[in-house]
């Protein structure tokens, strides 16, 4: 039972800091260097002296204006020192409205310069990149990812600047103030800091293990909610409930650990910093005793104490935080150092408007390594022709098309257009003369119209709708509720697979292509749409080269050629007169179709 | 708060750890209060006459205190923890036993993304309100109670003088709240919608790549981020605006208090001690008051999330269990099926027409039934009704003559096995994925099952075998080897009634013959319904019945049918067009064999 569902864990990262990440991440704090620096010097001069003077105003209130040693005491001085306070505050308000927009600003534009370089560098990625991940951990990459350096660019990376000048700031002024007590209680910041780097480590590896079982919720929430049908077909919600129970108990383990631990951080701080608090008291008094300190000052430091404590605990939590943000950093820039499989030359040229001569010379290519998918294909299609490729599930039909669109490299020979090289032409102007339809065909949510005007954005309404009335695509569009202008979603809403079959097929045709690609296009539509397509398409493959991969036969026939493949190599090849007169791989598989009919 | 009553059952039953959340930070806060008075004994009874001997005494009481208060600290973060925790652990149970039970037609408009961030960011959402953020707006206005009356004992009129600034502070604080409300909804559909771009981008990534179409997806993508990044900047500005306001609020009392009571000690109708013992206090209570802002945040964005999460926990049920749903007896189940007038419409499409309508079909046991039709005829409607994964709009479908309506929908579903037009596959070993609707089925069983559906071979070829497990929708398998792993999990089973809704598709006919032959072996009694596209698929059915619009058009056998004009021998003639010669020898010998079979 524990097998039921598997999913992957990130790793525990317990190595500290890598200052390679910390470097390429504060590149793209770079370019706002400027902004930044003006930030930090307002907070702060403004912010930060404000927060200083204030206390010392108070002092400055209690000692000279209400209190004095000589029992002069002064209503004016008072109202002035009170006034003083009153345009501190005024300052501090203007400074902390000034940072929080300055800081935002900034921190929102380095996430969405990361997050836009992530996103292009993904686009340029081939399909090995996506072959072998799952497309939700490409998404938390781009989204979750980013998000979590969120937090560190608007607020933890100014914010720790502000916070190492108040430090310095309070020491200076303690030490000014009155050296002595000053010292004394600095004698506490060391303890402080091994107290609480024990209890950090702790902390922060119990809310990785936290981050770890929360993603396996998440994994699993996605799968059960795709695969609900499956599920409810074959009555395993008690099954699933039960294994999310356990799954849910685990996760509620973890963080009952990780928040008591870091609940517990607070309160030891505390205690540490009781140690300080004692000296303050008895070290104070005993310094007013002896006449060396006044009872100002004594206030002024119980003040400035207070607030040294918090600018070292901030600063602790941004460095855990630093930490789990590190492991964000570290899969995008894992995302950015991958190279695209299949490049584009330095001097890749555009392709000229293509005829449609297809050839492939002794071309070998596989997946994987120690598995070739095709083996010395010789290939030679001339501009207009229609092939059909023919052959078992893994005779190598779909890769022949996967090496002409170039979603991936030969390993060995050569794939040539009018007799280019694919290898030499820009990926744009090879893949924007050639159409393809798939065999799951992917429809983006928005109107049916801007679906079909996919492959070209330029085409105008009508050419819209005529395309899909030359797929037969017109008449199931015209009767939805808003035609044309229908929504549709992720999922193609309540669009049959036909239906979405169609719409590809008006795509594809939309943006003109001169070579059509039609893999297993056809396999879920029904014969008599399969047909009306055909029809239409007999007049608009003229002119274009094109090439089918199907199992019917009836898609097949009409092709000028015919290839054969099976494991990886071509087997036979001619038109369907030709392949039935001999016999081979094809007419066997032809005769088989009526063997089962008749069976 | 009526979000959170409707709540209730799900964090109640630890109230004890709700008032421990809620007394321990009181009494830490209380204790808070207690080191300006001791401050102000020092100051007043100490430093100013000149009696040192307390000091010592005083000091320790000072850091005893702070112990106590540390722990009081912990028991309320513990406790809230712990109640935040519990919650979550219960809500997100009752969400995901919610989404097992919700039926078809609410998925077929929900989207995965969004029901994720229910149980995820929501719960989270509540999590925090409920075991913190709930004790600290208590302790808010606790300490505010607490610390004006201390204040209040201490000097009547300074005290007074200072409450002047709460209804202000109110005031600013509920304008905070009603700027920040739209902002985060906003920020919610933002982030929504950035998503739904980056997934959408991702799962068609090999559409996007063979149109060329890189410099359109990145427009789309820098759309939204702008759009996120904008919706974040308005945040930080309602942020910006009200934040340092309050705080300035707050300070202003500090200044006023200072002054005022300045002033008095000059007067001499206040002594100095308790002049700093109220700016202490005063500054106490004006701290949490700062970080108002962020406890109404606190609170409106867990509103907001509750709001969801309870919507999706009522969200009612369309496919229930009656009360007293029939639980069927294994053995007896025969597998006699019969539609009855059946007509059904999708709810809430109102833009659609009916589905089905009318439809009679009587399957007795052991038949094999064929569907052709259409895109939209309604052919995977029907067989959808029988397993009620909607139920019928009108007339009835019984199974061995009782209404599926009346059994119990776990018994009625374990008596039958779907084949899907998308096969799913779990991320798990191929196994496993076989197995799943049969957990205790054994090695024999599972290899067995494989190679009735074709599937053992490429199994066996694959390094890891049947121990191998496959991704998220079956990644890195071919879609006819997805498709012969989904059969296999059905046959599994051994259901009663069998059913393939174009589930051979992505097969070549070869293997799809083995599979069909395979299958009519061991469904041998059982019944079979086979939804496809290709007559080969279907002429072996006892009865084929062809749809379209919801409308039954034609039915009989394969032999019949072939012989009368209409959509199936349309559909026959393009499918053999290549062998016309057979294709009307194999009409005339199927006649010939029909009337033998009316004579004999």
């Amino acid at each position: 039972m524990s097998r039921q569902f598997v999913y992957q864990d990130d790793e525990l990262i317990a190595k500290p800091f890598n200052w390679k990440q910390i470097g390429r991440l504060f590149a793209f704090v770079q370019p706002y260097k400027k902004e930044f620096t003006r930030v930090v010097f307002v907070m702060t001069v403004f912010g930060m002296l404000s927060r200083l003077a204030i206390p010392f105003l108070m002092s400055m209130a209690i000692d000279r204006a209400i209190h004095p040693e000589n029992g002069n005491s002064s209503v004016t001085l008072l109202v002035s020192l009170v006034g003083a306070m009153m345009a501190m505050y005024g300052l501090r308000w203007w400074a902390q409205k000034y940072t929080i927009q300055q800081t935002n600003q900034i921190g929102q534009k380095v996430i969405f310069d990361l997050r836009a370089a992530l996103f292009r560098h993904i686009q340029s990625l081939s399909f090995r990149f996506f072959d072998k991940r799952p497309a939700g951990s490409v998404l938390v990459r781009v989204t979750n990812d980013v998000n979590s350096l969120q937090d560190m660019f608007t607020n933890g990376v100014i914010n720790s600047a502000i916070d190492i000048v108040q430090l310095i700031g309070i020491t200076i002024i303690l030490l000014v103030l009155e050296p002595k007590l000053g010292l004394a209680i600095m004698i506490t910041v060391p303890l402080m800091f091994l107290v609480s780097s024990a209890l950090r480590k702790k902390i922060r590896m119990a809310w990785q293990v936290v981050r770890i079982k929360q993603s396996r919720i998440n994994a699993h929430l996605n799968e059960s909610i795709q695969g609900i049908r499956v599920t409810q077909a074959f009555a395993q919600e008690k099954e699933n409930i039960h294994f999310f129970d356990n799954m849910n108990k685990s996760n509620i383990r973890s963080w009952n650990r990780a928040s008591m631990l870091n609940q517990l951080f607070g309160p030891v701080l505390e205690v540490t910093s009781a140690v300080g608090t004692l000296i303050l008291l008895l070290y104070g008094t005993y310094l007013i005793q002896t006449d060396v300190m006044t009872v100002g000052i004594l206030v002024a430091f119980i003040t400035y104490v207070g607030s040294f404590w918090e600018p070292i605990t901030r600063l602790g939590n941004m460095y855990s935080q630093l930490l789990i943000s590190m492991s964000s950093a570290e899969r995008i820039f894992e995302f950015m150092d991958e190279k695209p499989a299949v490049p584009e030359k330095d001097d890749a040229r555009k392709l000229p408007e293509l005829q449609g001569n297809v050839r492939l010379e002794n071309v070998t290519f596989g997946y994987e390594s120690d598995r070739p998918a095709l083996k010395g294909i010789d290939l030679d299609v001339k501009a207009g022709l229609s092939v059909a490729l023919v052959g078992h599930t893994g005779s190598g039909k779909s890769t022949i098309v996967n090496l002409l669109c170039r979603f991936y490299d030969t390993v060995e020979g050569r794939v040539l257009l009018d007799g280019i090289d694919v290898r030499d032409v820009t990926i744009e102007s090879l893949r924007s003369q050639i159409g393809i339809v798939l065999q799951d065909t992917f429809i983006f949510s928005g109107t049916i119209r801007d679906n079909i005007r996919y492959g070209r954005p330029g085409a105008t309404d009508a050419e819209v709708e005529a395309a899909a009335r030359s797929v037969r695509a017109h008449e199931f569009i015209a009767e939805l509720p808003n035609g044309y202008d229908t929504e549709v979603e992720e999922r193609g809403n309540a669009l049959s697979v036909g239906q979405r079959q169609l719409l590809s097929f008006a795509r594809a045709l939309l943006a003109n292509p001169r070579i059509l690609v039609l893999d297993e296009a056809t396999a879920s539509i029904d014969t008599e749409t399969e047909l009306r397509i055909q029809e239409a398409l007999s007049t608009l493959l003229q002119g274009r080269t094109s090439f089918i991969v199907a199992h019917r036969l009836s898609t097949i026939r009409h092709a000028d050629c015919i290839v054969v493949l099976d494991h990886g190599q071509v087997v036979d090849q001619g038109n369907h007169e030709e392949l039935m007169k001999r016999p081979g791989h094809y007419r066997n598989l032809v005769d088989a179709q009526y063997r089962f009919l008749s069976a | 708060m009526d979000i959170f009553k409707a709540l209730k059952s799900y964090y109640w039953q630890d109230k004890g750890f709700l008032w421990g959340s809620v007394a321990g930070l009181a009494v830490a806060t209380a204790l808070g209060l207690v080191y300006p008075l001791l401050l102000k004994t020092l100051i007043d009874d100490m430093i100013i006459p000149g009696e040192f001997s307390g000091v010592l005494s005083l000091s320790l009481l000072a850091v005893g205190i702070i112990f106590v208060k540390a722990g009081f600290q912990f028991v309320h973060g513990f406790s809230g923890g712990r109640l935040g925790n519990r919650l979550a652990y219960r809500l997100r149970n009752g969400c995901y036993e919610k989404l097992q039970q919700l039926s078809f037609s609410y998925y077929d408009t929900a989207r995965t993304g969004d029901l994720m961030s229910r149980l995820t960011a929501d719960i989270e959402g509540i999590r925090n309100f409920i075991g913190f953020g709930f004790a600290q707006l208590l302790n808010t206005a606790f300490l505010l109670v607490f610390g004006f009356t201390m204040m209040f004992f201490i000097d009547w009129k300074l005290t007074l003088m200072t409450l002047t600034i709460i209804p202000l502070l109110g005031f600013v604080a509920i304008r905070f709240e009603q700027n920040i409300h739209p902002v985060f909804r906003s920020i919610r559909s933002a982030v929504g919608r950035l998503t739904v771009r980056v997934q959408e981008n991702i799962t068609g990534v090999r559409t996007v790549k063979s149109f060329a179409r890189e410099p359109f997806e990145i427009n789309k993508f820098v759309k939204e981020n702008v759009d996120y990044r904008e919706n974040h900047l308005q945040l930080a500005g309602v942020w910006a605006k009200y934040f340092p306001m309050i705080e300035f609020i707050a300070n202003v009392s500090v200044a006023a208090m200072l002054l005022v009571g300045g002033w008095r000690v000059i007067d001499g109708s206040l002594s100095l001690g308790d002049l700093v013992a109220l700016s202490g206090m005063l500054g106490l209570i004006v701290a949490p008051l700062w970080t108002l802002g962020f406890q109404i945040n606190n609170y409106t964005q867990s509103k907001a999330s509750g709001e969801r999460l309870l919507e999706l926990l009522n969200q009612p049920i369309a496919v229930k269990n009656t009360l007293n749903s029939l639980i069927l007896d294994d053995d007896a189940v025969k597998g006699h099926i019969r539609f009855e007038d059946v007509s059904f419409r999708f709810v809430n499409r109102d833009d659609l027409p009916s589905a089905l309508l009318g439809f009679n079909l009587d399957v007795p046991a052991g038949s094999v039934i064929g569907l052709l039709g259409g895109t939209g005829s309604g052919k995977s409607t029907a067989v959808g009704l029988m397993l009620r994964t909607y139920d019928v709009g009108e007339g009835s479908i019984t199974l061995d003559g009782v209404d599926v309506r009346h059994i119990d929908l776990a018994s009625l579903r374990s008596q039958t096995a779907i084949v899907f037009q998308e096969s799913f596959l779990f991320s798990t070993t191929i196994k496993e994925n076989i197995s799943y609707g049969y957990p205790n089925a054994t090695m024999e069983d599972i290899e067995e099952a494989s190679r009735l559906a074709q599937a053992d071979g490429f199994i066996r070829e694959l390094p890891l075998g049947y121990e191998t497990i496959v991704g998220e929708r079956g990644m890195g398998l071919s879609g006819g080897q997805k498709q012969r792993i989904a059969i296999a999990r059905a046959l599994l089973a051994k259901p009663k009634i069998l059913i393939l809704d174009d589930a051979t598709s992505a097969l070549d006919m070869e293997t799809e013959h083995e599979i069909q032959t395979a299958i009519r072996k061991v469904m041998q009694g059982r019944t079979v319904f086979i939804i496809a596209h290709r007559i080969s698929t279907l002429r072996h059915g006892d009865e084929i019945v062809v749809l379209d619009r919801g409308h039954t058009i034609q039915r009989g056998t394969h032999d019949k049918l072939v012989r009368q004009p209409g959509l199936y021998r349309e559909t026959y003639r393009i499918q053999y067009s290549d062998r016309p010669d057979d294709l009307d020898a194999d009409i005339a010998s199927s006649a010939v064999s029909g009337e033998r079979r009316v004579t004999g």
